[in-house]
């Protein structure tokens, strides 16, 4: 088949270009104009090179905060994950309970992030605090503010409290989805419970589970508000993780310059990470069919 | 193997069944002998599926008693029913390898590995599918899939009984034949008891020693292929079976003549005089034309070859009427009676076949 050259065609993407350009472009780019650049004030810039991300890289503050966003994103996935799936298998299939479930499950989800913090900030405060009145009155040590075990735990918690919602409500859909005819044929083949989920129901869900783990993995690994809310990234810097970090360096101290080469590298993680983890999944798929 | 008897059975997919219409399958006593193979004949929605699903212990019924062997198993789980099952669309594992998901069965039953091995080795060969035991299941065609599924319903040799559902709807028709064949042989070999669902009057005709015809959930005749097609026990078998279907004519019959729109028709038979709604049932194998002055006057529509023979559709009086007619016969202008043969004509009294009088 001939096709038709006609060059004017290019004007076509004109408008996603501009739009891409204004709304992701642009505002990337003064980042890495910052980036490879000094100041000492007055608007007067010099060329820095690359030393901003040498120094980064040599940062022990950046790493720890690293370090610790990667427990995070771990132990809330580790949790999660399974954890939403339990909860989707329990929930009824259909009828009137079934409505309602999905109803209360996604309630957290509406729910503003910096107001979920505000809700854990006080509910886990031992004075006035159901949570943390409760705990104190049991003889339980908990003080977020001050307790580097507690300040995990509560952040973790309120994290599960607010997001497993997610996993079990996408585990959900893809459980509903699954014809009677394999749950028959599996009492026919006299398949025991456990071999049901791994035969079955594991191998079904497994594509909006691999959406579910993506979208929470991206999703902690950016978090921000929750924690800056609760705990502030304290006690001492054992709450502070890249975002938290990030926007002291950029807002508090205004070292724009290591700021943004933080912020380029920050992104280039996150992208990477869910590059590999996509590409393996995709691949375990492939390979399953050959 | 066993001897499945169905008592009083009957079930509803409504809590509270109230009207004779409520029920999906209406009360039903039958035997299924053991080492016979059934087909199980009817059209969609007429209760077939539910009635597998019930003997294989998926659905339990709103009333009744399914024996095996005359042990009660109504309350018996699928599992403790020792049934194979083969669904209309496929099932498989989509993670295993075929050779994991013909062992399953067994292995979940804690069968022997060494015995599990040959046994899918054996299967593999029966279904085809020696070359890709080693692949995973979820790249497949629909058509492997199903055959797995076939393998997996055959895999168990001690079962009580095997039911199909509709199991070749997905498979090429070349594939079909041979899958029904190795069906046939194997059930030559084991002398399983089978039941096979489907609305393929072929499918059943060619499966099954006996052929069971369900219509709006209630079994109207159990027979051999030939009863079905000589004397339909209802008109729904007679229209269902046969191709084109039995003809069928709203008559006023009186001893042994029937008066159908006006023309009179010698039965040959006496048949009392039936009440209700009274047809007269005539396969177009038994129904040919005629120039004479006998018969019912017709308007030929169409004449349709199919090879062997030659299908006339004709009209009268606004019915449809086939006729089936030799391939090397002339069919002229001036042939615009339908004459019935006497052997092939049937009452019926509301739908339900009259016995005609011994004389």
């Amino acid at each position: 088949m001939n096709k038709t050259v006609n060059q004017k065609a290019w004007f076509l993407i004109l408008p996603v270009l501009l739009l891409v350009a204004f709304s992701a472009v642009i505002p990337l780019m003064t980042v890495v104009n910052y980036s490879v650049q000094d100041t000492f004030g007055q608007n007067k810039f010099f060329w820095a090179g690359l030393n901003w991300f040498k120094e980064m890289m040599a940062s022990e503050r950046m790493w720890d905060a690293l370090g610790r966003q990667i427990a995070f994103s771990t132990i809330i996935l580790a949790i999660e994950i399974p954890l939403g799936i339990f909860v989707a298998l329990n929930m009824p299939k259909k009828g009137f309970w079934a409505s309602t479930c999905l109803i209360l499950m996604s309630l957290p989800l509406l729910i503003p992030w910096n107001v979920v913090g505000t809700i854990w900030q006080i509910f886990g405060r031992v004075d006035i605090g159901l949570l943390g009145y409760t705990l104190a009155a049991m003889g339980i040590d908990y003080n977020y503010t001050q307790d580097f075990y507690a300040a995990w735990a509560t952040v973790i918690v309120m994290d599960v409290w607010h997001w497993t919602s997610l996993v079990a409500l996408l585990a959900y859909a893809g459980l509903q989805s699954i014809p009677d005819a394999y749950y028959q044929a599996a009492k026919i083949d006299q398949a025991s419970r456990w071999k049901v989920f791994r035969f079955i129901e594991l191998p079904k869900i497994m594509g909006v589970l691999m959406i579910a783990i993506l979208l929470r993995f991206m999703d902690s690994f950016m978090i921000y508000t929750e924690p800056f809310v609760v705990t502030g990234g304290g006690p001492g810097n054992s709450t502070t993780f890249l975002s938290i970090d990030l926007v002291k360096m950029a807002l508090g101290q205004f070292d724009l310059g290591p700021a943004a080469a933080f912020s380029i590298m920050y992104y280039l993680v996150i992208l990477l990470i869910s590059y590999v983890f996509y590409t393996v999944m995709t691949n375990l798929d492939k390979r399953d069919g050959h | 193997m066993a001897k499945i008897t169905l008592e009083n059975l009957a079930h509803s997919y409504l809590p509270n069944p109230k009207h004779e219409d409520d029920y999906a399958l209406k009360e039903l006593n039958h035997d299924w002998v053991d080492g016979e193979a059934y087909a199980l004949l009817g059209s969609s929605g007429c209760g077939k599926s539910t009635l597998l699903n019930i003997i294989s212990g998926l659905l339990h019924p709103s009333q009744g008693r399914i024996l095996f062997n005359d042990k009660d198993v109504t309350n018996a789980p699928t599992t403790q029913r020792n049934i194979a099952q083969v669904f209309q669309f496929p099932v498989v594992y989509d993670t295993m390898t075929v050779r994991d998901n013909l062992a399953f069965p067994l292995r979940n039953r804690g069968a022997d590995p060494t015995y599990i091995k040959d046994r899918v080795q054996q299967i593999a060969a029966m279904i085809g599918m020696e070359d890709s035991l080693n692949h995973k299941a979820r790249g497949l065609t629909a058509d492997a899939k199903q055959k797995i599924s076939l393998g997996r319903g055959m895999v168990r040799e001690d079962v009580n009984a095997l039911l199909f559902d509709e199991p070749l709807t997905v498979i090429d028709p070349h594939m079909k034949w041979e899958l029904r064949t190795q069906l046939k042989s194997l059930h030559h070999e084991f002398g399983h008891t089978m039941i096979y669902v489907t609305h393929d009057q072929t499918e059943a005709l060619t499966f099954a020693d006996k052929v069971v015809v369900m219509y709006d959930g209630r079994v109207v005749q159990m027979g051999t292929p030939q009863e079905l097609f000589e004397t339909p026990e209802h008109t729904f078998v007679g229209y269902f079976i046969g191709s084109p279907g039995m003809n069928v004519l709203a008559a006023e019959v009186q001893g042994d003549t029937a008066v159908i729109g006006g023309t009179q028709i010698a039965l040959g038979k006496g048949f009392g005089r039936p009440a209700g709604n009274v047809e007269l049932g005539v396969r177009p194998e038994f129904t040919s034309l005629s120039a004479g002055d006998a018969g019912l006057p017709v308007t030929i529509k169409r004449v349709e070859d199919v090879g062997r023979h030659k299908i006339v559709r004709a009209d009268f009086q606004g019915t449809e009427i086939n006729i089936l007619a030799g391939e090397g016969e002339n069919i002229s202008p001036d042939m615009n009676r339908v004459v019935f043969d006497n052997a092939g004509i049937n009452v019926y009294s509301n739908s339900w076949r009259v016995a005609p009088e011994v004389a």
